[in-house]
């Protein structure tokens, strides 16, 4: 083991073209992945900023918000579900949002509320809105009165929220008659009623179970189709796919990482032959040997995944505000397991050739 | 009790579909702290001997015992900890590890073998002590001479206390001077420690450092005085 940190620390410059590959390969799953999550949460925040359990469509929905509609008054029959703690209701409009002093029209997810969570308080007084930090980054301020869609409905911004965008649009968390007079103004084509929302929000009681909950309430109601917040993330158009293509490129470029420290050591162990022979002759086991491979795999995905991190830190102070990206902690983690026990397994790869090598040859 | 009995051991090479017997019925015990001179031409079978003995190479027939051990049947794994324990090679081309200092050199042979730290580092600081490398022993080998590399070399071999060293023409790339001077080494420690060493050389200037002189010829042995 000491023999190959010697190596590591005295001969940096063998493992340089190993370590520079596997860095750029850092970077990459780093920023892929920091793509991926701001896509992810960009998308479903607004879903998940209400920390509930469940959320009702309507049947004819086909699990959209902007198909499902439900009344006010099936509330009370979902509340008397067993295992409901509360219902409360949501409804949500896409619109372009104009700030004052911007030229460029922001894209906001005009939402309305009637029950605050966790980040999100309870909603404010009719024409105001709490919106999403994004809507700071694009130019707007507290006090500011944005114009929202094309018959700008005013809205005066009263305070922040973060984490509650959807579709990548705007969080504007506003009370419901404000969210239904923006709809109803812009959108004469689908208007809604006065007690009428998108969807219900479901908080379940603590132990309650909620696929018990989804087929008590959809059979209760008849007209409904009830989902757990995973599954109404999962419904949101291309989220799926979008998780499943970013996945798989992860996949592949770890594989890569793989490959690249499986050949990179597969060729040091050809050039070290006449070492290992010594070694073998000297009482050296293949385990100690293969160990030391290992040993020296993981330190260079290791010090790869440190200097990845640092030129991602660097490079990530330069992305514009409008490019979607989320650096998270638990991503940076998954990164770095991710290399290391690729890695590993690169550096397992030279184990066949390791046991092949004759001590004898030493001697001759 | 001896501390190397080949008993009619016999190395068949394959070439090609030619067979080529290395050593013939060799037989050949080396006593307790015996150093016997092993003499021959290029091709008679000098470094196939050694390399059985020390098990490296397994014999195509015979036995071989050392310090009471019958290796002949041992499988990979069982060799390879009998190397660590019980034999210390010298080989011909010094092959020192090239990023490790002299001292560090000696105790790659403990950490390999997984021997503790702190009397492996004893044993080497007075390994290098006796070898006159004190000053040195921080020195990579490429900072050292040829006759300082061969010094290294040697106190690698004595690095696990073996019962038997076994030097593959140490002196082969020195001067006579400097082969004298680690001939001289050699049987010095060799000798305070009690080990059984056989030294292979073809420069028979040299043989009058061992015990014992035996010659090697196409792989058969002839004991001769010395
Ligand atoms: N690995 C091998 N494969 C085939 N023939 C070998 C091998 N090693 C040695 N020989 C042959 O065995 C004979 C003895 O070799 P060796 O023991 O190396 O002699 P020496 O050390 O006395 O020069 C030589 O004829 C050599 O060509
Ligand atoms: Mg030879």
């Amino acid at each position: 083991m000491r023999i190959a940190i010697r190596e590591l620390v005295r001969r940096p410059g063998r493992f340089a073209v190993a370590g520079g590959a596997v860095t750029v390969l850092v970077l990459l799953l780093l920023f892929l992945g920091a793509l991926l999550d701001g896509l992810f949460l960009g998308s479903s925040g607004a879903i998940r900023i209400n920390d509930a359990d469940v959320f009702v469509f309507s049947d004819d929905a086909r699990d959209s918000f902007l198909r499902s509609k439900v009344d006010g008054e099936l509330a009370a029959d979902v509340q008397s579900v067993e295992g409901v703690e509360s219902v409360s209701g949501l409804g949500l409009t896409l619109l372009g949002v104009g700030i004052p002093g911007e030229d460029e029209i922001a894209n906001g997810a005009i939402i309305g509320y009637e029950r605050g969570a966790g980040d999100l308080p309870q909603p404010p007084l009719p024409g105001q809105a709490y919106a999403d930090r994004r809507l700071q980054d694009l130019g707007a301020g507290v006090g500011d009165v944005v114009l929202v869609g094309p018959l700008e409905v005013p809205l005066e911004i009263v305070g922040w929220v973060t984490d509650s965008n959807y579709l990548l649009q705007a969080g504007i968390w506003v009370e419901p008659t404000t969210w239904r007079r923006v709809q109803n103004t812009n959108r004469p084509d689908a208007p809604v009623g006065d007690d009428q929302f998108q969807v219900l929000v479901v908080e379940l009681e603590a132990g309650a179970q909620a696929a018990t909950a989804i087929s008590d309430i959809d059979t209760v109601t008849s007209t409904t189709v009830s989902l757990t917040s995973n599954d109404t993330v999962f419904a949101i158009p291309g989220i799926r796919e979008q998780n499943r293509t970013f996945s798989t490129v992860i996949g592949v470029t770890l594989f890569v990482v793989g490959l690249v420290v499986a050949l990179f050591f597969a060729l040091l162990t050809l050039e070290r032959a006449g070492l290992y022979a010594v070694l073998k002759a000297v009482g050296a086991s293949n385990r100690t040997l293969v160990a030391g491979v290992v040993v020296q795999a993981i330190v260079v995905a290791f010090g790869a995944f440190v200097i990845g991190g640092v030129l991602t830190w660097g490079l990530s102070l330069m992305i514009p505000p409008s490019v979607p990206v989320e650096f998270l902690a638990s991503r940076a983690l998954f990164v770095l397991f991710g290399v290391v026990i690729t890695a590993t397994v690169g550096g397992l790869v030279s184990l066949r050739r390791i046991v092949a090598i004759d001590p004898a040859s030493a001697i001759g | 009790m001896s501390a190397l009995q080949l008993s009619d051991v016999r190395k068949v090479y394959r070439s090609g579909d030619q067979d080529i017997a290395a050593l013939d019925h060799a037989t050949l015990d080396v006593g307790d702290d015996e150093i016997v001179a092993l003499v021959g031409p290029s091709g008679s079978g000098k470094t196939t001997l050694l390399s059985i003995a020390g098990g490296l190479l397994r014999p195509t027939s015979g036995s071989v015992v050392v310090a009471g051990h019958d290796i002949s049947g041992y499988e990979d794994k069982k060799l390879t900890a009998f190397r660590g324990s019980e034999v210390g090679f010298v080989f011909q081309s010094v092959n020192l590890v090239p990023f490790l200092t002299a001292r560090e050199n000696l105790l790659v042979v403990a950490e390999m073998t997984g021997k503790p730290k702190g009397p492996a580092r004893s044993r080497a600081d007075q390994l290098l002590e006796e070898l006159g490398l004190g000053g040195r022993s921080r020195n990579l080998p490429d900072q050292l001479s040829g006759g300082e590399r061969q010094r290294v070399a040697i106190g690698r071999a004595l690095m696990n206390e073996p019962g038997l060293a076994l030097f593959d023409e140490p002196t082969s790339a020195l001067d006579t001077e400097m082969g004298e001077q680690v001939m001289t080494l050699i049987r010095t420690e060799v000798k305070e420690r009690g080990v059984a060493a056989v030294v292979v050389t073809h420069d028979t200037r040299m043989t009058h450092f061992a015990d014992r002189k035996v010659e090697i010829t196409d792989g058969r042995l002839a004991a001769s005085g010395g």
